[in-house]
């Protein structure tokens, strides 16, 4: 079968892969660019571990073949904050008790993250209809909503102090 | 999982994708959102040596709203649906059926062409689709054509569509009056276990006109005739609401499944049915 150069954006930086079609964005990233971030969790679509943003969509990196994402621009986990330097939902999902396992944070704060992108003050129904597609089996969600609120009026003050 | 090895093909219009379709035949499907397809090939369920991505395809694309007429391109995605202001004032059942569907990644993938192609008894625009009396045009190297949801769904899996025609876009009229879509379901995002779209037109406090259709309680959706009938002229009141339910409880056949048996199926129908049809008379 005819192996495709991919170019995408990833987190900022420009990659170039060779991938065959069958090969799902997951595992490129994963194992092709390093980026462990997006997790798989269920691989059949259901539980978001592998969300990732491309073009502005929260995406299920494993129902997605990398070839879809040529030249597309993607947010993952390790775009959003690093361990010196954690995003506001990181640290707010810390604090909050938002994880406890961890597998699903990163795909669960990839969401978050675009959520707020579209509703940055978002009620806690809408946070949680927002966060439908992503599946947490330790915190019953309490605290990942708790978390995605406190963030939310963390990000607002900031802009509002900033104008 | 990792589904058999194809060939990605990525057109930039409807000529171009039609030309691979009819080139390999049975061995070429159009990708649109991927999110059956997908999983079906990574379970091996589909093999599909020759895949076609829509995904560049800006004529597919697109909800235009106009005298009263609506199209909405085939690959626009249930996420564009929902957002679009002129589509909800036109036809309001749309976002409604459509916020219902999966969650939200599935929805900034999953298209409107590929939710009523796809021909799943649990995909629920179709039976929307047959509540709203949609036209469907299909394309192929000869020509279009024009099919309607209500004769479009023939058993699982198989429609109307032969296998080297492109859904393009779909039509449909504006509507007035009462609108429901009411979806029992396992959990968020689930498929339906009964489901069931209603139009209701009132005048003078009788209902002028009505539609009913149901979803994932057969091997196709159901657009109920006889459930429309038993409301026509009534005020809506308990006793039609009852004889639509039984017109279209007879209409149906589920089977049973992981979503439970057909007694309990029955009983989910018959309520989902009578809140569909109060709540669109509630705002007709
Ligand atoms: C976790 C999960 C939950 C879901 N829940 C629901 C739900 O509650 N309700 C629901 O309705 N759906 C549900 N779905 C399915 C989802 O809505 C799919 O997106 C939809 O069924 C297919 O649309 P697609 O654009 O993804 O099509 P694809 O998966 O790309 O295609 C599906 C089929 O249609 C064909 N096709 C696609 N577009 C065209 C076209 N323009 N012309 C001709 N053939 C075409 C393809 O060849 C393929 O055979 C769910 C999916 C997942 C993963």
């Amino acid at each position: 079968m005819t192996k495709h150069i991919l170019k995408m954006t990833v987190n900022g930086e420009t990659h170039e892969v060779l991938a065959e079609p069958r090969e799902l964005l997951v595992y490129v990233l994963r194992e092709k660019m390093g980026m462990k971030g997006a997790h798989v969790g269920c691989d059949t679509s259901h539980c978001g571990a592998c969300t990732v943003e491309i073009d502005g969509k929260s995406v299920k990196s494993c129902t997605m073949f990398a070839v879809q994402a040529q030249g597309a621009n993607i947010t993952t986990i390790e775009g959003l904050g690093s361990p010196d330097g954690l995003h506001v939902l990181q640290q707010s999902f810390k604090e909050h008790h938002g994880l406890q396992c961890g597998y699903c944070t990163p795909g669960m704060i990839t969401r978050a993250h675009r959520l707020l992108q579209e509703n940055p003050n978002p009620t806690e129904a809408e946070v949680r209809f927002g966060i439908s597609g992503n599946i947490c089996r330790c915190t019953g969600y309490q605290n990942i909503v708790k978390a995605i609120l406190s963030a939310a009026a963390e990000i607002n003050a900031a802009k509002e102090a900033a104008q | 999982m990792i589904p058999a090895a194809f060939e990605y093909h990525r057109p930039r219009d409807i000529g171009g994708a039609l030309a691979i379709l009819t080139e390999h035949g049975e061995d070429a499907r159009v990708l649109a959102g991927g999110h059956s397809l997908i999983p079906m090939m990574k379970l091996r369920m589909a093999e599909v040596p020759h895949l076609i991505d829509l995904a560049d395809i800006a004529a597919l694309r697109g909800i235009t709203v106009e005298g009263g007429r609506v199209t909405i391109g085939a690959m626009t995605t249930q996420h564009e649906l929902i957002a679009s202001a002129a589509l909800h004032d036109a036809v309001p059942l749309l976002r409604e059926a459509a916020l219902q569907i999966a969650d939200p990644q599935v929805r900034y993938m999953g298209t409107i062409g590929g939710n009523v192609a796809n021909g799943d008894p649990g995909n629920d625009m179709p039976g929307v689709m047959q509540c709203l009396d949609a036209t469907y045009t299909l394309e192929c190297p000869e020509g279009t054509r024009e099919v309607r949801a209500r004769g479009f769904y023939e058993a699982a899996y198989m429609t109307g569509r032969d296998d080297a025609e492109i859904l393009t876009r779909i039509s449909l009229k504006a509507t007035r009056g009462g609108y429901a879509y009411e979806k029992q379901k396992r959990k968020i995002g689930d498929y339906a276990t009964a489901a069931c779209a209603v139009l209701i037109e009132a005048e003078n406090g009788r209902v002028s006109s009505a539609a009913v259709s149901m979803t994932n309680l057969s091997d196709v959706p159901v657009f109920s005739d006889a459930a429309a009938n038993a409301l026509l002229g009534t005020a809506c009141d308990r006793d039609a609401v009852k004889a639509a339910v039984a017109a279209a409880l007879a209409e149906i056949d589920p089977t049973e499944d992981n979503r439970g048996p057909v007694k309990f199926k029955m009983h989910v129908a018959g309520i989902i049915i009578a809140r569909a049809i109060e709540r669109a008379w509630s705002r007709a």
